[in-house]
């Protein structure tokens, strides 16, 4: 913990600006939870005045966040600020959770998400875990997984390499298709995941801290990686590491105790953060 | 502080040896078990007694042939009965329960599974023999099914609430819904598992002697069909270790060694074929 009155902003901050189109995201929104730094034509999903629940627990409260179409989306915060709860309502995964409650409005491309087929949602919003989690099967029966339940039939073998090239993992697994997904590495499983999510050709891609079992060299793969996704893909990303945030994403929002605290341009969130929590956070000050 | 080393070390060595002594008598009871069946019984266990019908009372040599073929109708009955049910309420319970219904069943089950087999017995000869007026095969499964349920659902619970709710997740982000869910992942995951619980059940249930004695009865000759009475082997054990004559005796043995045989050789087929094939979590 750092304990110092000058922040060490320059720590994170020439990091930021080393994605050449990171700059691109427009201008800067005078309100820091309703911001939108993106103009609506191109965004992918919308999150208004979010409301969570987890029993009596409020978790998230009136959170507001604009998803932009083929950016990457960081969110940022300590330990049970809910960043991982907001991630999780975008695919309404936490309606496996039970006793849990939802306020508010979240749209894709402008439909309500909530009025959905929820298999049909996460066909189009897939997810990557915090731990990979192959299924008990081998490396194609994995990728191939997702276009079984969702009948899509046509040339499997054909997407499934596809899938597993975009996840940069083709030449390494291409032998060894039949075996077990358990055989692989942590990362390799890691990247195992993500082709099996890209598999059904999702539009958004959620990742929740999918780096944070991973050691460092296959987390500079998975990094790799989602910089070539967002060509035709759009992430959102939860991370405990702010480092990673910086390096990867296109905007950042920083999370506290439920309150989305501020949303920026990354460049601009790790040098001019506007609100002193951000800046407290960003610079080691807590969490 | 030196006195309280030695005594901590005294405990450690004293408790070790404790729980590798008893580890060592449940394994050796086994053993030993196999061995006095296979001193008694082990001659008597020939190609006759496989093929033959037993002979009539005084005339020595024949077999068993029809009381192995009866024990495994009634072992593929009370599969028939016990599997389905006790799965799909495991998988009630693991997947879809609430909170009450769970627990009731559970509760449940756990007071059938300690109901005394005779009991089991007497409620199957209630329900399945006194309505026909006759005993019949149908009945003896009929009791030894009743009794797998409970083994099998419970079991089926656990290895399923075993199955890591990452993996469930995985599945359901990739658009699959619940009961697909379960079906392609979790119980994939759990199979083996599950499996053995299954053929362990059936290995328990095997051996029953008290629920067959008038459900299954007994029968000196083949048994057609399923209507009739039929020979089991544990009731042919029991019938010829309190018989008169010697060689009732010697072949009560041999009966014994080969419902042993039986039950060891299923569960080292299935678990041969288990790990052989599309290999699974490993762990």
């Amino acid at each position: 913990m750092q304990t110092s009155a000058k922040p060490a902003l320059d720590k994170t901050a020439p990091q930021a600006p080393t994605r050449p189109n990171a700059m691109e995201t427009s201008v800067k929104s005078p309100s820091p939870n309703a911001s939108a730094p993106v103009a609506a034509a191109t965004l992918r999903m919308q999150v208004r005045n979010l409301n969570f629940y987890y029993g009596k627990t409020h978790a998230l409260h009136g959170v507001n966040l604009d998803v932009a179409t083929n950016k990457v989306t960081a969110l940022i915060g300590p330990s049970g600020c809910g960043k991982s709860t907001l991630l999780r309502t975008l695919n309404r995964m936490h309606e496996t959770v039970a006793h849990s409650r939802l306020e508010g409005s979240i749209t894709l491309d402008g439909e309500d998400i909530l009025a959905q087929d929820v298999t049909h949602l996460r066909r189009r919003v897939g997810m990557v875990f915090q731990k990979p989690n192959p299924f008990p099967k081998s490396i194609f029966e994995n990728v191939a997984y997702g276009l079984h339940i969702n009948g899509m039939g046509g040339r499997v073998s054909d997407a499934v390499e596809q899938s597993l090239r975009r996840a940069a993992l083709w030449d390494e697994v291409k032998d060894v298709l039949h075996k077990s997904a358990y055989e692989l590495s942590g990362g390799q499983q890691q990247r195992l995941c993500i082709a099996r999510a890209l598999a059904v050709n999702p539009e958004v891609l959620l990742l929740d801290e999918p780096c944070s079992a991973l050691d460092p060299i296959s987390t500079a793969k998975v990094e790799e990686l989602l910089f070539h996704l967002k060509e035709n893909c759009t992430l959102v990303i939860v991370t405990h590491n702010m480092q990673q945030a910086a390096r990867v994403s296109d905007s950042t929002a920083f999370m506290l105790l439920g309150d989305l605290i501020e949303f920026s341009p990354t460049p601009q969130m790790f040098t001019t953060p506007t609100d002193p929590r951000t800046e407290a956070y960003i610079t080691g000050r807590f969490g | 502080m030196s006195a309280r080393l030695l005594w901590r070390k005294t405990v450690n060595i004293v408790m070790l040896s404790l729980t590798g002594l008893c580890a060592l008598v449940a394994v050796s009871a086994l053993f030993f078990i196999l061995g006095y069946l296979v001193y008694h019984g082990g001659r008597d266990v020939n190609w006759d007694f496989f093929t033959k019908l037993p002979t009539p009372v005084g005339e020595s040599g024949g077999g068993m042939a029809n009381a192995i073929v009866g024990s495994g109708k009634l072992l593929l009955l009370a599969a028939l009965i016990g599997v389905p049910i006790g799965l799909l309420g495991g998988i009630y319970l693991a997947e879809f329960g609430g909170k009450t219904v769970p627990f009731v069943v559970r509760y449940t089950a756990d007071m059938l599974n300690g109901v005394p087999s005779i009991v089991i017995g007497i409620f199957a000869y209630a329900v399945a023999v006194m309505p026909v007026r006759h005993f019949s095969t149908l009945a003896g499964g009929f009791a030894l099914g009743i009794m797998m349920i409970p083994i099998v659902l419970r079991s089926t619970e656990e290895f399923l609430n075993g199955v890591p709710r990452a993996m469930r997740e995985g599945a359901m982000a990739l658009g699959a819904s619940k009961w697909r869910t379960i079906s392609s992942v979790v119980l994939p995951a759990a199979r083996n598992a599950i499996i053995t619980a299954i053929l362990l059940s059936l290995a328990r249930v095997a051996g029953e002697t008290a629920p067959l004695l008038f459900t299954a009865f007994g029968n000196r000759f083949w048994s057609p069909g399923w209507g009739q009475p039929t020979a089991s082997l544990p009731v042919m054990i029991y019938t010829y270790a309190v018989g008169p004559y010697d060689d009732w005796h010697r072949q009560a043995w041999a009966a014994g060694l080969v419902l042993l045989g039986l039950v060891l050789l299923i569960n080292i087929v299935v678990r041969t074929v288990l790990s052989r094939g599309p290999s699974a979590q490993r762990s």
